[in-house]
């Protein structure tokens, strides 16, 4: 049973992709028999190319992507420099997770009432700094450029980026070879980027890629926050594929490949770039400066690091306002009448998307957990030392744009007869909640010193016995832990939920999308608010649980991380 | 517990293969009723606006209750979703066990469904409750944007294009299309509507093409050459307006209620809604000012029937017809009318409802924004959908873009 | 020979990425007996233990037989080889009581009533009646040692492997411990392999030393534990 586990992990989210990327190449090039495309030809490319918004898209999906990753990676590096091993470095990882839960869309909707020109921000200056009587008449959120795309992902980008990097930085000798550097008469921060960075590079290098995918082709912020004429390629290739004129669906299936080639060129590019400042960066290594003070780069970057966590949540606090609100006019910096009536009222509509929203993600990260578990268990059993090729297959998922092949794995659900069918939304989900558990789980998990299980074996248990004797036991945390995570993936799936739910599915996520298109804010609020709160639960279950399992066993609060 | 054995239901539901569609016919109505409890009708109907939403959750409710009804709002952005879904289904071959029962339905969806053979029925006439339908004097409840029903599609409710605005930022609203030009001109970013294809953007360019068309009665027929010719004067119209349109007309609210909203920020001077309640619907829930009232254009404004209508490959065909037949009824459509809830006009004959539904509607409260009826002015009918399928598609490259 | 109690090593070579660590090693220490094997960091003394366990690292190729009462146990299990192993870290496990730690060890078949009665001998025998219920991060180094030793114990193993098990201790308790854990070996008349590199360790088990040579291309600190 255990022995089949990789493979069966491996076809059940590799098989899938694969699929999904030649249900979707074929008909880009002409080839769709249900739709009457029996031969290939370029013709979809042709008309793709010819679409009116393709420019303005690519220039929006480029522009957006690359600025709010190289911001992102900005100030998460820049605030580490700054900040190794001092006060403000623990603050940011305890308030980490809050943010890290809140699924995009509640993040896009919070922040656009931040920014929104009758939004929080305004209404605190006004009219008593600007003079605005009124709203001004200004494009922020969303505008033409996509600055508030940017600065949304940003929002989202930092904590994944951070998380991953504290992570990396627990397991280099990152203290001490700062400490030499330092005595050696470097400054703080360039003894951080001369010598600590070379060293956490190489394990970041992925998730910064999955950052730059993610950002090339995010939907759902986008449908909040972005502009719509033209909006970013990707959902400017849903709205074909959502064309009630079927022989969109060519040109939808040429768009969606162009994505995936253009993430894939970005990554490259990525790559490239890196290439160039690390050979830069050698000689300015080989230079030797010291580097001086940087109290003012120090003061900034924390500046910056506070100003993502606070605007973050003060989003999602304006939406739980909103929520008990009953008139909340502009320019008052709170409401002026408050109520339960929205979410009285909301209690019904509620009860469908909510339990779709729980049963999936249930479902989808209890067997991602129990997945992930085999293989762990399967390979230490076997003492198999996985390369990095594994660690990329197990990114494909997060690297391949969503768009660019899950139109392929609903022509295949077609096929089976399974779309818009319960199981194939958790199958759906399951494909992105599957590598954000093993990451959050192989790291504590491969780190349980072994000699615990030898031990117990000595003592005639048996490997089962020391799985769920000894093992399991000892990493509750961890393992609850991954599964809160799975949890909180599979809340915020948007994409997943409408291609593999086939329109039958609505989630507390399609719902809020769907709901951010229209006006009344209060009921945006109780959903946006339902969306953050449901994940904050799952993680502090998987923190509480063991926290009180073990509240008399001192040393198991080592097994913490 | 009722709600988590239901919920049990979906997914033992979800996990079985689909079943065949019923045989039970409307002129049989017992048999309907007998085959739809325990189905589960996926009701695809735009939801962007909460109120609306929160009715047909309430329909939920009382059909599960009467019928064993188990109804499932899918919420749409844009009609044609459904008409795709439905389509991309037939394509696919799969002409039983479809994924839509019941699409809230009118003009060009309705069109392209009939023409394209999508749809079930006739069903609509048959309904028991058909008979109450005010056939003679709503003749728009047989003629969906001249396009006739056939019994296809159940009338819903009566729609008509009312325009709000706040008395306290604006003594006189503006009476003409052209006065809302003027109003822009000399209050830059006062002025919005949403982009098609969203129903309110759409209605505005209706209106925007009855002003300024040579000769509106064109419209009537399905646009042909002549197309260019009439429509002329509207893009010169739009051309003139977009510059003083809210965010300069580069950004576009995305559908009515957002109207609402903006109106109620005090970004914008003018919303407008599809039901004449709506004002003071929206001061009761606490969405508008005490001060928002309602207003009518000179010339008239557009109204319409909306109806639902049955794919043809439904998988719960029967439990469609009981909801389709639920919402024809007087308690539904004395709720659908009362200003607290939705606020539209009925579809029904109140003068020969049995007298105790006739108080229904007569209990019903008017409201301080809302129109007495004498006051809503001429009601433009719906143009022919030709017109507007090439109307989205011009404005699209001239502004979309 | 069979059934002497003995734990015997036939031609044992052990080699790391075609490195030869251990070439030929052939050892039998009696019962009751303390054999001391002495060697460098990284010549696969550790190794050479975690093999008679049974769970060498993969990336080791072994040769040779390991004997245990008679019975071949090469090809067995770690569970059911019956031996116990001792490391320089307790390695109490932190989710259970002192209780729960010496419990584990008892085989399955042994009844409740009986599993407490040994339990609360093996307490005892440690000197820390009525820890029973304490966590065991509450304990002393020192403490912690002994009732690892005793959970061995309890799994009634036929030979104890010692892997330098006395060396995160201070000196004071040093001395103690190392006659604690010999004298209760020796009661059980239990063959005990001892790897150290402390001179005090092999000169205390008063036993026969095996000296393993350090080899040249041995990389120095190739050893993890």
């Amino acid at each position: 049973m255990l022995r089949w586990a990789p493979a069966l992990t491996l076809l059940l989210f590799l098989g899938p992709v694969a699929a999904g990327l030649i249900g979707t190449w074929l008909p880009a090039f002409g080839y769709l028999p249900a739709l009457g495309g029996e031969r290939f030809s370029l013709e979809p490319w042709r008309r793709l190319f010819s679409e009116p918004g393709l420019g303005g898209a690519l220039r929006l999906t480029l522009t957006t992507g690359f600025a709010a990753t190289a911001l992102s990676l900005a100030i998460v590096l820049a605030f580490l420099a700054t900040c190794h091993g001092t006060r403000p470095v623990i603050a940011v990882r305890r308030l980490l997770a809050p943010l890290l839960a809140v699924p995009h869309v509640a993040v896009a909707i919070g922040f656009a009432f931040l920014a929104a020109p009758s939004g929080w921000l305004a209404r605190a200056v006004s009219p008593w700094l600007t003079g605005w009587d009124r709203p001004p008449d200004l494009a922020t959120a969303p505008d033409p450029f996509g600055v508030a795309l940017v600065c949304g992902l940003v929002l989202k980008e930092v904590p994944f980026l951070l998380l991953m990097t504290l992570a990396a930085l627990g397991q280099v000798p990152a203290d001490r070879t700062l400490a030499v550097a330092r005595s050696l008469g470097y400054a703080p921060a360039t003894a951080w980027i001369k010598t600590v960075l070379p060293l956490v590079w190489p394990q970041i290098r992925l998730p910064v890629y999955a950052v730059l995918a993610f950002s090339l082709s995010v939907v759902d912020m986008a449908l909040v926050l972005a502009p719509g004429s033209p909006p970013p390629l990707a959902p400017l290739v849903l709205r074909w594929f959502n064309d009630p004129d079927l022989s969109r669906q060519f040109v939808a299936a040429a768009g969606a490949s162009l994505q995936f080639v253009l993430v894939g060129s970005a990554i490259l590019a990525w790559f490239a770039g890196e290439r160039l400042a690390a050979s830069l960066g050698r000689r300015w290594i080989d230079a030797g400066g010291r580097g001086a003070g940087g109290r003012a780069m120090r003061r900034g970057a924390t500046a910056a690091m506070a100003l993502v966590f606070a605007t973050g949540l003060a989003g999602i606090t304006g939406m739980a306002i909103w929520s008990f609100a009953r008139r909340w006019r502009w320019p008052d910096l709170l409401p002026s009448e408050w109520t339960l009536h929205t979410w009285a009222r909301q209690l019904d509509a509620l009860a469908w998307p909510g339990w779709t929203t729980v049963s999936v993600a249930l479902t989808a990260s209890a067997i991602a957990i129990a997945l992930v578990l085999a293989c762990l268990e399967h390979e230490q059993r076997h003492g198999i030392t996985p390369g990095s090729r594994a660690l990329w297959l197990l990114y494909a998922p997060l690297l391949a744009p969503q768009i660019g092949f899950l139109f392929g794995v609903q022509v295949l659900l077609v096929r089976a007869g399974l779309d818009g069918s319960w199981p194939a939304l958790v199958w759906g989900h399951l494909l992105f909640v599957l590598p954000y558990v093993f990451l959050a789980l192989a790291d504590p998990w491969r780190r349980l010193d072994e000699r615990y299980a030898r031990t117990a074996l000595c003592l005639g248990a048996s490997p089962a016995g020391v799985f769920w004797r000894v093992k399991l036991p000892m990493l509750l945390r961890p393992v609850l832990f991954a599964t809160a995570v799975g949890f909180a993936v599979s809340v915020g799936e948007y994409l997943p939920t409408v291609f593999a739910g086939g329109g039958r599915f609505a989630t507390l996520t399609t719902e809020a999308v769907s709901l951010a298109a229209g006006g009344d804010r209060r009921v945006i609020g109780v959903y946006a608010l339902l969306q953050a709160l449901l994940p904050w639960l799952g993680f502090m279950l998987a923190i509480g649980v063991p926290a009180w399992f073990y509240r008399r066993r001192r040393d198991m609060r080592e097994f913490a991380a | 517990m009722r709600t988590i054995l239901a919920m049990a239901a979906t997914l033992g539901a979800a996990l079985l293969p689909a079943a065949g569609a019923g045989a039970a016919e409307p002129t049989d109505w017992p048999a309907v009723l007998e085959e739809a409890r325990g189905q589960e009708v996926f009701w695809n109907a735009w939801g962007g606006d909460e109120r609306i939403n929160a009715y047909i959750a309430w329909v939920g409710e009382r059909v599960k209750a009467d019928y064993g009804v188990t109804l499932r709002h899918v919420k749409l952005s844009d009609t044609a979703e459904a008409v795709r879904t439905v389509l991309s289904e037939k394509t696919a071959g799969r002409h039983e066990g479809g994924s839509v029962d019941l699409i809230w339905i009118n003009g060009e969806n309705f069109k392209a469904m009939k023409d394209q053979g999508l749809l079930y029925g006739p069903f609509a006439e048959s309904l028991p409750n058909f008979k109450l339908v005010d056939v003679a004097n709503k003749p728009t409840v047989r003629v969906d944007f001249t396009v006739p029903t056939d019994g296809l599609e159940a009338p819903w409710g009566m729609a008509k294009l009312v325009f709000i605005y706040d008395s306290a930022v604006l003594s006189t609203p503006p009476r003409t299309m052209r006065g809302i030009l003027d109003h822009a001109r000399a209050n830059p970013g006062r002025i919005a509507y949403p982009a098609p294809p969203d129903f309110h953007g759409t209605t505005f360019l209706k209106q925007v093409v009855y002003e300024t068309a040579p000769d509106p009665s064109l419209l009537q027929r399905p646009a042909g050459d002549d197309f260019d010719a009439v429509t002329a004067p509207m893009w010169s119209y739009l051309d003139a307006l977009t510059p003083h349109l809210w965010r300069g007309g580069k950004v576009y609210p995305k559908n009515g209620p957002a109207l609402i909203r903006l109106l109620d920020d005090g970004e914008i001077d003018i919303a407008f809604s599809f039901y004449p309640a709506a004002a003071s619907a929206a001061i009761a829930s606490g969405q508008l000012p005490e001060t928002a009232r309602s207003f009518v254009l000179d010339g008239g404004t557009i109204g319409n029937t909306h109806f639902v209508a049955i794919p043809y490959n439904a998988k719960a065909r029967a439990g469609a017809m009981v909801v389709a037949n639920f919402l024809m009824s007087a308690e539904a459509q004395a709720r659908k009318e009362n200003p607290e809830h939705w606020g539209d006009n009925t579809v029904l004959d109140v003068a020969r409802l049995p007298a105790p539904a006739r108080r229904l509607f007569s209990d019903l409260p008017r409201g301080v924004a809302t129109l007495p009826p004498e006051q809503l002015g001429a009601t433009l009918p719906e143009p022919h959908p030709t017109w507007m399928t090439r109307i989205e598609e011009v404005w699209l490259s001239r502004y979309g873009s | 020979m069979s059934g002497d109690g003995a734990l015997r090593l036939k031609a044992v070579t052990l080699a790391l990425d075609g490195r030869v660590l251990i070439d030929g090693l052939d050892l039998a220490v009696a019962p009751g007996e303390v054999v001391t094997v002495m060697g460098p960091s990284g010549c696969g003394k550790s190794s050479l233990l975690a093999w008679l366990c049974g769970s060498v690292a993969a990336a080791f190729t072994v040769g040779g037989r390991a004997l245990l009462d008679g019975t071949d146990i090469t090809a067995l299990p770690s569970e059911a080889r019956r031996i116990g192993i001792l490391f320089q870290d307790d390695l109490l496990f932190p989710h259970l009581s002192v209780a729960g730690n010496l419990a584990f060890g008892i085989p399955r078949n042994v009844p409740r009533r009986e599993r407490r009665a040994r339990v609360a001998a093996a307490l005892a025998e440690a000197e820390l009646p009525g820890f029973g219920d304490r966590d065991p991060a509450t304990l002393s180094g020192g403490q912690r040692a002994r009732i690892a030793l005793m959970r061995t114990l309890l799994a009634e193993p036929k030979a104890l492997l010692l892997d330098e098990p006395f060396s995160r201790l201070d000196a004071r308790l040093r001395d103690r411990m190392r006659h604690f854990v010999f004298d209760h070996a020796g009661e059980r008349g239990l063959p005990v392999l001892l790897v150290t590199h402390d001179p005090d360790d092999a000169a205390a088990a008063a036993g026969p030393v095996i000296e393993i040579a350090p080899r040249d291309d041995a990389p120095e600190f190739a050893e993890s534990d």
